[in-house]
């Protein structure tokens, strides 16, 4: 059953993605000021939220671990952080090709970037501890741990652009208090956000399938060298 | 009370032992030598841009040399399961880091008072009139530190490659102390005035060092007994 549902939601995010290109490359226009390289927003906003909201998560079914004591919920945290890590990974990335268009620079240490650079090692920092460490109760325990301290920390990236002075676009979207996209222009926007999130719900579930069954193995390996 | 004795206690025993053996605080001023030394080939050390870069350097060098104190004050335990006698003991979990956080923090500062006057000599910066509010950025900076550091050092501290581990951990997560820190070090040390708009960096050292302790504090049982 599980398996038919990623394969509904990856076939539903493909489906979508590949509607959605059509639609930005070929129906929207060139952004007044930016030129073509404005349609990698499409890309970058839906990934650095979706991955801003899988950290959090992340940390709530960490902290459910914490109180309940149930491995499939420490699981659900290390599958939602991998993903999200790499979600981020795509926003750094797309960020950086557009401020190579607009800034002409490929990184800015701009405060916004740098706390959310930090971000990502923080969450690297806890892909490497949970490798480092074999007892499966330990590891989620530490990892819950690390993934509340790291969960602060992004509240510190998301309220930095207010603390510091920044040269990171301001908010465009309305929603935020921004100007607001042109009409046409924000729709592939939101498509675009249920594409990636579908999506990154497949991998999610693939890698929760992944970590149950490593566990499984883990056990009856155990199971086997005691006798 | 009864929480400050007996962390206290665990601090006054980390310290005895420390002075006893002085291991960690020859190593981590050793180690802070040669990063002012290292820094020296990196760029010219006359110059006037030395004074512009001078809370940066000196942070830097702060966080190395405390990350071999931090890094030793769990792993000292290991030797006759001692961490175990530790966590057996009626101290709780939390007066057990706190003790270790004071005694981190006591030795922490003792080699920051040291090293900021060498780099001084080394990289002729004249230290500020204000000092006193020099004293207090490296108090709130160190606190930061010290609690992220001891925490981290006790989720690591049974792990293979824990020296490892344990910069790669809190590195990332003491960036917003050690920016505050050093925008108003750099501040101090190039002698120029501190503003209204520097207020926030202090207003973030110290959100900074509360949110954590009050974390910390909470998070250390689960992390030294399940």
């Amino acid at each position: 059953m599980r398996q038919k549902i990623v394969i509904a939601l990856a076939l539903v995010a493909g489906l979508i993605l590949a509607w959605n290109l059509h639609t930005m490359f070929l129906q929207v226009p060139d952004e007044k000021n930016q030129g073509a390289i404005f349609r990698i927003f499409y890309f970058h906003f839906p990934s650095a939220i979706t991955s801003f909201v899988g950290f959090y998560i992340g940390m709530f079914c960490g902290v459910g671990y914490l109180v309940k004591k149930d491995l499939r919920l420490d699981s659900i945290a290390a599958s939602i952080n991998e993903v999200s890590l790499a979600f981020a990974t795509i926003a750094l990335v797309t960020g950086s090709i557009w401020g190579r268009i607009i800034w002409g620079i490929w990184w800015a240490w701009d405060p916004r970037i740098t706390s959310y650079f930090v971000c990502w090692l923080m969450y690297v920092g806890y892909l490497m501890l949970r490798r480092a460490i074999d007892d499966p109760t330990t590891r989620a325990r530490l990892g819950a741990v690390l993934s509340i301290f790291a969960a602060v920390d992004i509240m510190i990236v998301w309220k930095s652009i207010e603390w510091w002075r920044t040269q990171h676009p301001g908010p465009v979207l309305e929603i935020r208090g921004g100007g607001g996209m042109a009409p046409g222009m924000e729709a592939p926007l939101w498509w675009n956000f249920l594409a990636l999130l579908l999506l990154f719900t497949a991998l999610v579930l693939i890698r929760m399938r992944q970590e149950s069954m490593k566990c499984e193995i883990d056990s009856l390996r155990r199971y086997a060298h005691a006798f | 009370m009864n929480f400050l004795r007996q962390s206290l206690a665990v601090a006054a025993k980390d310290l005895r032992s420390e002075i006893r053996s002085k291991e960690t605080v020859n190593a981590s001023l050793s180690f802070a030598l040669v990063i002012l030394l290292l820094f020296s080939f990196a760029f010219d050390p006359s110059s006037e841009q030395v004074r512009e870069i001078a809370g940066g350097l000196l942070w830097l060098v702060f966080a190395f040399a405390g990350t071999l104190i931090l890094n030793r004050s769990f792993a000292r335990e290991l030797v006759n399961d001692c961490l175990d006698a530790l966590i057996a003991s009626p101290a709780t979990g939390a007066q057990l880091f706190f003790g270790k956080c004071i005694a981190n923090y006591v030795l922490m500062v003792a080699v920051e008072c040291v090293c900021l006057p060498i780099f001084a000599v080394f990289y002729n910066v004249r230290l500020p009139q204000k000092i006193a509010v020099l004293f207090l950025v490296m108090l709130l900076g160190s606190w930061g530190i010290t609690v992220i550091g001891t925490l981290f050092s006790a989720m690591t501290v049974n792990l293979r490659l824990r020296e490892l581990m344990l910069p790669t951990l809190i590195y990332p997560m003491l960036i917003p102390a050690l920016m505050g820190a050093i925008h108003l070090s750099g501040m101090l040390i190039a002698g120029e005035p501190l503003g209204p708009d520097d207020q926030i960096w202090f207003k973030l050292l110290v959100a900074f060092d509360l949110i954590f302790t009050m974390l910390a504090l909470a998070l250390v049982e689960t992390v030294l007994v399940g």
